[in-house]
């Protein structure tokens, strides 16, 4: 039989409403929507990879429209338990999928009954929930979680026979994705004949992904060693722990290959790919603006901007920051002539003001909308003619991604336009377009399950019914991120549920679960199980603080009046002093001061307001795209494909400098005012080079180079000191080979991070994550405030008493992943090892200046601490001697 | 280190600090508060020595609040009061004092003493071997301390001062307090900085909490309103090896 026979054979193979359905509606089904239902019928899981307007939901979703179809009647009392469960990362997409899907089903006359349910459930539809679950559940992770931790949740999935897994690429690279990991493998023991359905828009490594979705076997390993270091434990964490595996997959090798010959055979869901729809068409905008050297915010474009708004029907406008989001939105108003319908849209704006929004995109109402990543994920609000890029996209499959937003029909080319914010970023940009092009994917790769999780899983199962260890070890190690895991952390982890799993066995009398006689661990008290619920979840929010607008500041402080117009991160509102003014929601706010959870602000007719800090870029360029920048600096052949600003840029950077190859890393000194400079280019993003600077300034510290401060873009590394940095290297004092050889990751960086606060901030996260302190208690929710102060403490009595806690593991695991990408920057030291090109320049070379422009715009970050101690008691001795 | 000539800086007629350093251990340097005409030193460890009385006082040491949180299902890791008593151990063995005035709330709840591990109590003797101990009654120890050596006062009154745990209302001179946990928060290069301090206006010092996982309060909240005269009042922040006197014109709410 053809291909094609075969289909029509499937097609017709559709029960008769749904058969009818299509015809009405003069469409077929697509080609991968019949593959699906084939495979499913045949009780495969499969992993759907399909570009945006593709019909992915359908497809998804009818497998089980039509086997619930087809089900007979129960005729069971209160019904049967659920028979899909649809997960989502986000809230709102589970709403949007439910609306959808309401529509074709009441079309189809199914009776088929299909419920949200998130944390806005409203409580007694959560109990009838229990009571007479619905056939399809759409739903989150944590909301997931939260039934599977229920004493009923037997019953609750017993009948479960397809989850459905939408945007699977965004959620399996985070905690959450660990905590769904393990959630499915708890539902693969409840229900041993479940399927599953990932949809995915797009990916770097399907094979991940496919093993992702079903259970895996049982590892073997070595004993693990003794008396490593905690540094050393933190590089495991990004490395995979190794298993059986002679040679384990490191990042940048491909862990999955389809020979597999001296490789772990793991075991797979089925792939059906969709191929890609019209070629999208994407330009970089070529202003006739100047284009700064460096920042971040693209305000040079903005007559461009608008011209292109005025042009189409509706254009989304995506910004990396909100504080981005916010300018870009104030400044477009001001030249807004035309009085267009511009509106704003980020995640700290608050929910009504946000929902507004949405509804006014879905009614065709607005002309524009200014927004961050909130709305990059699947959510279908309005007809969207134009994407407009502001600054880097960072990754080729975030582009990608937000481009799909831009007209949702497969058939026609979505239109985007890129606007670069900087020299450096028209590189970046140029590097996405052609990753675009070639349909090359940079998802970032799945990492080893996080512990901290795990802890909270282990509590969680330990809440729905008493577990034997050797089980859950064998569940748990199912699940595709935890595969690797050992048995000896794996029961460390049930002892810090238990009693926190201290050397120092005094909390056996408080534990929280215990191990019976039976060999059975279970909660000691029902109260456990309450408090469980309330922390679970892994999305630790920054300490946040609603914005209220009085008419009066003395209004707004006595809490009559005024509105909250959203919320903002604590630290920013640290950074102001009473009578600031800041941008939010598009207003000018006067900043008056902090009551109790709320920064109070008043209106104010000024019109240059104190800008929210920009972080810098939230996303790290990503390795794919750095590989493209790297790839246009080497090749001038591709440089007329550039405005002609940065095309002359790099002519004269070639003239008074070099530009590097692919492969290596060009490092420059020079002179400038009474210090010396180090530039080093080597595009792996700032977190990593952020770490760079830190080990990297440790060291000449040591070769009395008296460095005094680094800054760190995504592009570029700049140190400067009071040593003549060049003339150092030339004569191999230290050689350049040497500063920037790998061992820098050993001791180095073993000493540093210690002492870190970044590590505190990922302590915070890990303490909140496994259960150690509570997000909120029965009744009362601490202030994010409060909790930081004692996990602060509680970090600094751990790491002196007993650094090798299992807490400290999960700690230094995130951090070499997350805020300091010791992965990426070990990478890099291994790819440039022997290809370090010293140029010593008389002075600042083209391609130093956007990196000798950020310097001063960031803090020096350091030990200084003791520095500004002293300088404010010298501030104290000065005053007191003057008005002496 | 600071090994500058001393440095007098005058606050009216009974108050005086003196940003002299002078060097009691490699390990910090104390700095000169006056309260009530009394010279105290105040160590960046959080602690006050009055040197002429052989007097050493430590507020707020909150033992066995890691146990107190463990009880209701918050494992914090068990070691914070073999780490308090480790460094008020360490302070005792350089100063000698021949009386330690622990100001309130020594133990995070009354039935801290009960918990201790044996280390720890052992440890406790030893350090209250051979001189006089008090523990003032705080709020969250209002009992003495079973089976613990030392008396247990309300308050305890040494020539011009009295040293109580929580800060009397209004003014009043020549009082030691703790209580409060003050800390403060001061902003530079870009950056800020948190630190516990000790807060006082020449009349009255309120002290740094000194337990291991006591947190802190910034002095501007409204809960140190009304306790210290504005002209004088001061903070002294504790640095890494000495405690820095810091006006409060540079510090910023939480």
């Amino acid at each position: 039989m053809t291909a094609r026979a075969k289909l029509a054979k499937a097609a017709s193979a559709l029960p008769a409403p749904f058969a009818a359905w299509f015809a009405e509606r003069r469409w077929t089904p697509r080609p991968h929507q019949v593959e699906l239902l084939a495979k499913a019928r045949a009780g495969r899981s499969v992993l759907l990879i399909a570009p945006t307007g593709a019909g992915k939901t359908l497809a998804g979703f009818l497998p089980s429209l039509v086997a619930l179809h087809e089900r007979p009647k129960a005729n069971m009392p209160g019904g049967r338990g659920i028979h899909t469960l649809y997960i989502s990362p986000l809230k709102a997409l589970a709403v949007d999928i439910a609306r959808n899907l309401e529509a074709p089903v009441a079309e189809m006359k199914l009776n088929i009954r299909l419920e949200t349910r998130t944390g806005d459930t409203p409580l007694h539809k959560r109990q009838r929930q229990k009571l007479k679950p619905p056939d399809i559940l759409l739903t989150t992770p944590e909301q997931a979680a939260l039934l599977l931790s229920a004493p009923d949740a037997p019953r609750f999935f017993a009948d479960l026979d397809t989850v459905i897994l939408d945007e699977l690429h965004a959620l399996v690279t985070s905690k959450r994705g660990d905590l769904l990991a393990l959630g499915l493998a708890r539902l693969r023991s409840l229900a041993p004949n479940l399927r599953t359905i990932g949809l995915s828009a797009t990916v770097a490594e399907p094979e991940a992904l496919r093993a992702w979705l079903v259970g895996q076997g049982p590892a073997h390993f070595p004993p693990p060693e003794r008396g490593r270091s905690i540094g050393a434990a933190a590089r495991e964490g990004v490395m995979r722990v190794p298993g059986s595996d002679p040679s384990p997959p490191l990042r940048g090798d491909p862990p999955f290959s389809r020979e597999g010959k001296a490789r772990r055979v793991l075991p797979m869901a089925d792939l059906i790919v969709v191929k890609g729809g019209a070629k999208p068409d994407i330009s970089i905008l070529d202003s006739t603006e100047r284009m700064p050297w460096a920042g971040h915010t693209g305000r040079y474009a903005l007559p461009d901007m608008y011209a292109a708004i005025k042009a189409h029907h509706l254009a989304l406008l995506f910004v990396n920051v909100r504080s981005q989001a916010e300018l870009i939105f104030q400044e477009l108003w001001r030249i807004n002539v035309d009085g267009l319908p511009i509106a704003l849209h980020h995640g700290s704006l608050d929910a009504a003001q946000r929902r507004k929004v949405e509804a006014a995109m879905a009614a065709g109402k607005l002309r524009a909308v200014v927004c961050t990543s909130t709305l990059d994920l699947g959510i279908d609000w309005g007809d969207v003619d134009l994407v407009i890029n502001i600054g880097a996209p960072k990754g080729a499959s975030r582009l990608a991604q937000r481009i799909g937003r831009a007209n949702h029909r497969l058939d026609e080319p979505s239109k985007a336009i890129l606007v670069p914010a900087n020299r450096f970023e028209v590189l970046e940009c140029r590097a996405a377009l052609d990753a675009n092009y070639l349909g090359a994917q940079d998802t970032p790769p799945i990492r080893a399950g996080a512990l901290d999780v795990l802890a909270q899983h282990v509590l969680g199962m330990a809440c729905s019914a008493p577990f034997a260890a050797d089980a859950l070890y064998r569940e748990v190690t199912s699940a595709f991120p935890y595969r690797d895991l050992d048995r000896p952390t794996f029961d460390r982890v049930v002892d810090f549920v238990a009693t926190g799993g201290y050397a120092l066995r005094t909390y056996e009398r408080f534990a929280k679960i215990r191990e019976g006689a039976d060999g059975l661990w279970r909660i000691t008290h029902p109260r456990v199980a309450g408090q469980y619920r309330l922390n679970v979840g892994t999305i630790i929010e920054a300490p946040l603080l609603n914005v209220r607008v009085g008419r009066s500041a003395r209004a707004a402080f006595a809490g009559r009046g005024g509105r909250v117009l959203g919320k903002v991160e604590e630290y920013f509102v640290e950074t102001l002093s009473v009578g600031d003014t800041f941008l939010f929601a598009g207003h000018i706010l006067r900043f008056e001061g902090v009551h109790e959870n709320e920064a109070i602000a008043t209106r104010t007719s000024d019109r240059t307001p104190k800008i929210p800090v920009y972080a810098g870029g939230k996303f790290p360029l990503s390795t794919y795209l750095a590989a493209g920048v790297r790839g246009i600096l080497a090749d001038e052949r591709g440089w007329s494909r550039l405005p002609a600003q940065v095309a002359h840029w790099l002519e004269i950077q070639r003239e008074r400098s070099v530009l590097p190859n692919p492969d290596q890393l060009l490092v420059e000194t020079f002179p400038r005012g009474n210090r010396f400079y180090l530039v080093a280019y080597p595009f792996e993003g700032r977190l990593a080079h952020q770490t760079l600077g830190m080990l990297l300034t440790r060291r000449l510290e040591r070769a009395k180079l008296k460095p005094t401060g680094f800054v760190a873009s995504d592009y570029a590394l700049g140190v400067w000191g009071l040593g003549d940095l060049g003339a150092a290297f030339e004569r191999g004092k230290p050689s350049l080979d040497n500063l920037f050889d790998q061992d820098m990751l050993g001791d180095d960086l073993d000493a540093w991070m210690a002492d870190t606060y970044l590590l505190k901030r990922m302590f915070r996260n890990a303490a909140l994550i496994s259960g150690l302190v509570e997000k909120r208690h029965p009744g009362k929710q601490k202030t994010g405030r409060q909790v930081t102060i004692s996990t602060d403490l509680v970090y600094d009595v751990l790491r002196r008493h007993e650094p090798d806690h299992i807490l400290m593991r999960a700690t230094w695991a995130d951090a070499a992943t997350g805020l300091l990408d010791i992965g990426r920057l070990g990478d890099m030291l291994a790819r440039i090892k022997g290809r370090i090109v010293h140029q010593r320049l008389d002075h600042i070379s083209p391609l130093a200046v956007p990196i000798m422009l950020d310097i001063g715009k960031e803090a020096v970050p350091g030990e200084a601490e003791e520095d500004v101690l002293r300088e404010a008691a010298d501030d104290l001795i000065r005053e007191a001697m003057g008005g002496d | 280190m600071y090994c500058g000539k001393p440095l007098t800086i005058s606050f009216g007629r009974r108050w005086a600090v003196t940003d002299a350093a002078r060097q009691i251990a490699p390990a910090s340097v104390a700095t000169l508060v006056g309260v009530a005409g009394v010279v105290l030193e105040a160590f960046a460890e959080g602690v006050l020595w009055w040197a002429d009385r052989r007097l050493l006082v430590a507020a707020d040491l909150h033992l066995e609040k890691g146990s107190s949180f463990a009880r209701r299902g918050e494992m914090l890791p068990p070691y914070d009061t073999a780490d308090t008593l480790g460094r008020l151990g360490r302070l005792i063995r350089r100063l000698d004092p021949g009386i330690v005035i622990a100001l309130g709330d020594s133990f995070h709840d009354d039935g801290g003493p009960a918990r201790m591990a044996p280390s720890d109590r052992a440890d406790l003797a030893f350090l209250q071997r051979g001189r006089e101990w008090v523990w003032i009654a705080g709020n969250h120890d209002r009992l003495a301390p079973a089976g613990l050596a030392g008396a247990h006062l309300d308050t305890l009154t040494v020539g011009p001062l009295t040293f109580r745990h929580e800060p009397a209302a209004g003014p009043a001179s020549g009082e030691i307090a703790g209580h409060l946990h003050p800390s403060a928060r001061l902003a530079g290069r870009g950056k800020w900085v948190r630190r516990r301090c000790f807060a006082g206006d020449g009349f009255r010092l309120v002290m740094p909490a000194f337990g291991a996982y006591a947190g802190g309060l910034n002095v501007l909240d409204r809960a140190f309103s009304g306790l210290f005269a504005a002209p004088t009042f001061r903070c002294f922040l504790l640095g890494d090896e000495r405690v820095y006197p810091v006006s409060p014109r540079t510090l910023r709410p939480d």
